[in-house]
């Protein structure tokens, strides 16, 4: 008799048991320990002390290589651990709206009536700026290739479906360029780098504002969905005679050719750091930082680029976490900014920098401000 | 004696529980998809626009997406199931037979996600070439066949759902043979048919609703089937008649656009498209259950005339 | 009229068809398995197994946050699904016999054909919602929902196969039905429950679509029950379409991972259920 309880308790009770094993397990060799295997750092032994803090963070895709590189750094330094997943901005602004995460991020602005939506003042802290570069896949055909504001809008229009349309030849003499039928690549989920790109096309072309319209995610007319920055670059990769348009260091990270545009002052201009920079030289930022800078005026602008933000409520609910996460955003600001050149994300200017300060140190916890600086 | 009281109770209250569940199902997102059913009515099933600028939402391009994507799988998957069933019930040495079945159980065992990267990194670039060339090229005077080649898109969609129903569709449809009365082979056979007369004329006809049932269970599973399809289907909200063209079923969009929708209206029209495929799917999976139940129910030998 | 000769070339080729057929159904297997083994072998070493993911587009790093994910998620699943699963498998079997019975073996039928991608959208409304986070407790929850009716339709089938004489015996020496089932049903049938549970174990290891709102990925590892956590399908997906090179034969690997997982519950199932017949 005992032997078949013993039966019976085994067979009922191994399963969960092994599960409640497997959890214990999962929570002794899980947790990070701030040193990352395969990273050394030399001589710096600041090991943070006490409890780790968790901040889950989610949205924008496009600046997700400098956020991950960042914040890697950053719970080497101290007891904060950021999860942050790239789920594309729309994703960013939903899911902080639906308080489901700590921050949100998006390169795009929130619109009036999503900001209605928020059950609080949403702000807009700016971490970098970086550029859209239009990538292509053209067999034998890695660098060079020139497009213009027109030609760009009537691909993504669907109006101009091949390689070797005479008005893209024209454009580039001497450029030998297939007759591949373009395949249009766009953003299947809620994006901000589609935002900074759709904004740019509603800017520079009339049709592209009344057909679709400038938004995170629009009614694309164009052939295929990437899910996410990766998405979108993972397709342009594997598709000859794709385009698309992804972050810059998506491109250069995986040596993806870009296309040169020519600006609002009609030179033709890459994107990189410098191109970035200057285009929000000559910009009179706005207190609460909220502008687009496509399509500048300035000569050596690359025209797509952009701003990204982090969103976080004003008036926070959670002591500590506010204030880890005010935290982390100065130090994004100030220490974190080193990371960007090296992933080709243009560091913020002076004049951003002193306005975002402005706008972490209005972050507040009953009333308190929550940074101590 | 107490125990006779609760513990008849305690399972009472589980199996309770997954009536409720299925019904909690339902309730919950007819609640959440509200909104664009108020908004939009009957004209969200045959809306083409998806625009979340505008607040327009129609869900007929993933629906025939949908529905394309699990017609073609079952066009490719049906005749090889049932070859391979008949195959493994009729034809093979004992051995044989267990050693690819068990190989086709394993291939209902592989998740999902592995045959969406495998169909990613393998089946795409072959579909591109040479398939949709040759396809192109000889069959090219067909709607079916014609536009861009990308290799991403409704055909690449289509095989990867075959492949992925097969094993499931295989395995019903061989327990639904085995049922069929040896004596009705023997009588086939006795009158001087061949074995495959005897399969066409005798086993295929008595297992017919079986069969039948096997198929639609399959449908199923295509119609429900979602990151396999999200990775080659192309994401393009679209009606095309060109099955080169990429698509998007109702459970890609969802999964590609779920997280990410801004509005509560978005979210809602997405929840409801959640709805309609649940309403599709249980439609027919109550089909071939009721199907498959009747058929493999009826012991097997005894003589059903 | 078909001559004899015609008929019998017929036979012979239409056998031929469905011997091709079986062939075809097993070399796509062989042709995935072998293609996913080829490339993902490379990419497994102990590193890959034990650290942590790298930041974005740095080389090297590994998947031991989604494989401990993927199994923390399987055994919630299984402390929820489990339970519930076999307590209702055993009233289908014991009790279950009348018209309430067939209409929760029905839904129970029913459930298993729901979308997973449903399931998923579903536990996002009723549960990350009301938690306010992403959660590996919504992730097990989700994959209980999907675990619940295996367990319950196997268990019953197995229980079912026990004799009633067996159960007739156990009351006629006085014991109360309840610990008759318990001790003495459900040891007899314990092989093809375990078998159910198994299954129901391998099905979910492999689900992706209802993690995406529930689980959410985390490339942190494990941080508690309330915060999001990694899962080896969840982080296969996001690599696969990813343009890193080196997180496309990460994720080969982590396929290769999972299906090693996910095939040898299979096979130990096959087993089991071998050595019952």
């Amino acid at each position: 008799m005992t032997n078949t309880r013993k039966r019976i308790f085994i067979g009922i009770l191994l399963l969960p048991l092994l599960a409640a094993i497997l959890v214990a397990f999962a929570c002794s060799s899980g947790s990070p320990s701030g040193t990352l295997p395969g990273v050394t750092t030399s001589g710096q032994t600041t090991t943070p002390s006490g409890a780790r803090i968790n901040l889950t963070g989610a949205g924008a895709t496009f600046p997700y290589p400098l956020y991950s590189k960042m914040f890697s750094e950053y719970s080497k330094i101290s007891n904060v651990d950021v999860n942050y997943q790239s789920i594309g901005s729309g994703g960013g602004i939903r899911q902080i709206t639906e308080k489901t995460v700590d921050f949100g991020a998006s390169d795009g602005i929130m619109t009036d009536a999503q900001s209605a939506a928020a059950p609080a003042k949403l702000l807009h802290i700016p971490m970098t700026s970086g550029a859209v570069a239009v990538v292509y896949n053209l067999p034998g055909l890695s660098t060079g290739l020139k497009l213009t504001a027109d030609i760009l809008a009537d691909i993504y229009l669907k109006k101009l479906t091949k390689w070797n349309d005479s008005r893209i030849t024209a454009l580039n003499p001497g450029v030998n360029i297939p007759a591949n039928d373009i395949a249009v690549v766009h953003r299947s989920d809620g994006s901000g780098t589609t935002f900074i790109f759709t904004n740019y096309l509603s800017k520079v072309s009339q049709e592209w504002k009344d057909k679709v319209g400038n938004a995170t995610s629009v009614k694309w007319p164009g052939d295929i969905g990437g899910q996410g920055n990766e998405g979108v670059a993972g397709q342009v990769k594997q598709i000859a005679g794709a385009i698309g348009y992804v972050e810059l260091a998506y491109a250069t990270q995986n040596n993806i050719p870009f296309a040169s545009l020519k600006n609002k002052s009609g030179n033709f201009v890459a994107p990189s750091i410098e191109a970035t920079t200057a285009t929000a030289q000559g910009v009179e930022l706005p207190d609460d930082m909220k502008v687009m800078l496509t399509d500048s005026a300035n000569p050596a602008a690359y025209p797509i680029s952009g701003f990204t933000w982090i969103l976080a409520y004003q008036v926070q609910t959670d002591q500590v976490k506010g204030k880890a996460l005010v935290d982390l955003l100065w130090w994004s600001i100030h220490d974190g900014q080193k990371y960007g050149p090296p992933l080709l994300y243009a560091s913020l200017s002076a004049d951003a920098v002193k306005k975002t300060e402005a706008l972490i140190k209005s972050i507040t916890y009953q009333g308190q401000p929550l940074l101590d600086r | 004696m107490r125990g006779d009281a609760v513990f008849p109770a305690v399972t009472f209250l589980a199996a309770l529980a997954i009536i409720a569940l299925m019904l909690l199902i339902v309730y919950q997102m007819t609640i959440v998809a509200l909104p664009s059913l108020e908004r939009f009515g009957a004209g969200f099933l045959t809306g083409t626009t998806w625009d979340a600028v505008t607040e327009e939402f129609g869900a007929l391009p993933a629906i025939f997406g949908t529905i394309v994507t699990s017609l073609l799988a079952l066009l490719i998957a049906v005749p090889l199931s049932i070859g391979a069933a008949i195959f493994l019930t009729e034809l093979a040495p004992s051995p044989v037979g267990n050693v690819v079945s068990f190989l086709v159980e394993l291939l209902a065992a592989i998740p999902s996600v592995v045959y969406g990267i495998w169909g990613l990194f393998v089946l795409v670039p072959l579909v591109r070439d040479p398939l949709q060339r040759v396809l192109g090229d000889y069959l090219g005077f067909l709607p079916l066949f014609q536009g861009p080649r990308f290799g991403v898109g409704v055909l690449s969609a289509g095989i990867i759902l075959a492949i992925m129903i097969l094993p499931l569709v295989t395995a019903t449809t061989r327990d639904i043979i085995r049922m069929v009365p040896s004596t009705q082979k023997e009588a086939m056979l006795a009158l001087g048919a061949t074995k495959w007369e005897t399969i066409w004329r005798a086993v295929l006809p008595y297992g017919r609703s079986g069969i039948v049932g096997a198929i639609i269970l399959g449908l199923g599973r295509a119609l429900g089937e979602t990151m396999a399809v999200t990775m080659v289907i192309g994401n393009a909200f679209k009606i095309s008649p060109s099955l080169f063209a990429p698509g998007q079923t109702m459970a890609s969009q969802i999964a590609s656009e779920f997280a990410e929708a801004t509005s509560d209206l978005y979210i809602s029209a997405l929840i409801e498209i959640g709805l309609v495929l649940l309403g599709i799917s249980l439609l027919v999976n109550i089909m071939a259950r009721l199907l498959v139940w009747r058929a493999t129910r009826g012991v097997g030998g005894r003589l059903k005339t | 009229m078909s001559t004899y000769a015609t008929r019998k070339a017929t036979n012979w080729i239409m056998l031929g068809l469905c011997g091709l057929c079986a062939i075809t159904a097993t070399v796509a297997l062989i042709a995935i398995l072998s293609y996913t083994i080829a490339k993902g072998a490379p990419a497994i070493n102990l590193q890959f197994l034990t650290s942590l993911p790298q930041p974005v587009g740095e080389t090297g790093g590994g998947i031991s946050n989604a494989i401990l994910g993927t199994l923390l998620l399987v055994g919630l699943a299984c402390v929820i699904g489990i339970p519930v699963g076999l307590l209702a498998g055993i009233y289908l079997s014991e009790f279950g016999g009348h018209r309430f019975g067939s209409v929760v073996r029905f839904t129970a039928d029913v459930l298993f054909g729901v979308p997973s991608i449903v399931i998923g959208m579903f536990v996002y409304a009723l549960v990350v919602i009301r938690m306010g986070s992403f959660s590996a407790l919504s992730g097990g929850i989700a994959l209980a929902f999907i675990m619940m009716p295996i367990i319950a339709r196997t268990a019953e089938e197995s229980l079912r196969l026990v004799p009633t004489t067996i159960r007739e015996a156990g009351l006629a020496l006085g014991i109360p039905l309840w610990r008759t089932i318990l001790s003495i049903v459900l040891p007899g049938a314990l092989t093809g429950v375990v078998t159910g549970i198994m299954l129901g174990m391998a099905r979910v290891a492999g689900e992706t679509a209802p993690l995406l709102f529930t689980a959410f990925g985390n490339r942190l590892g494990f941080q508690g029950l309330d915060n999001p956590v990694a899962a080896l399908p969840l982080q296969i997906y996001r690599y696969a379409i990813s343009p890193y090179s080196d997180w496309q034969s990460q994720a080969w690997g982590a396929a290769l991972v999972l299906i090693a997982l996910v095939l040898i519950t299979s096979v130990v199932v096959r087993i089991l259920t071998r050595k019952r017949r």
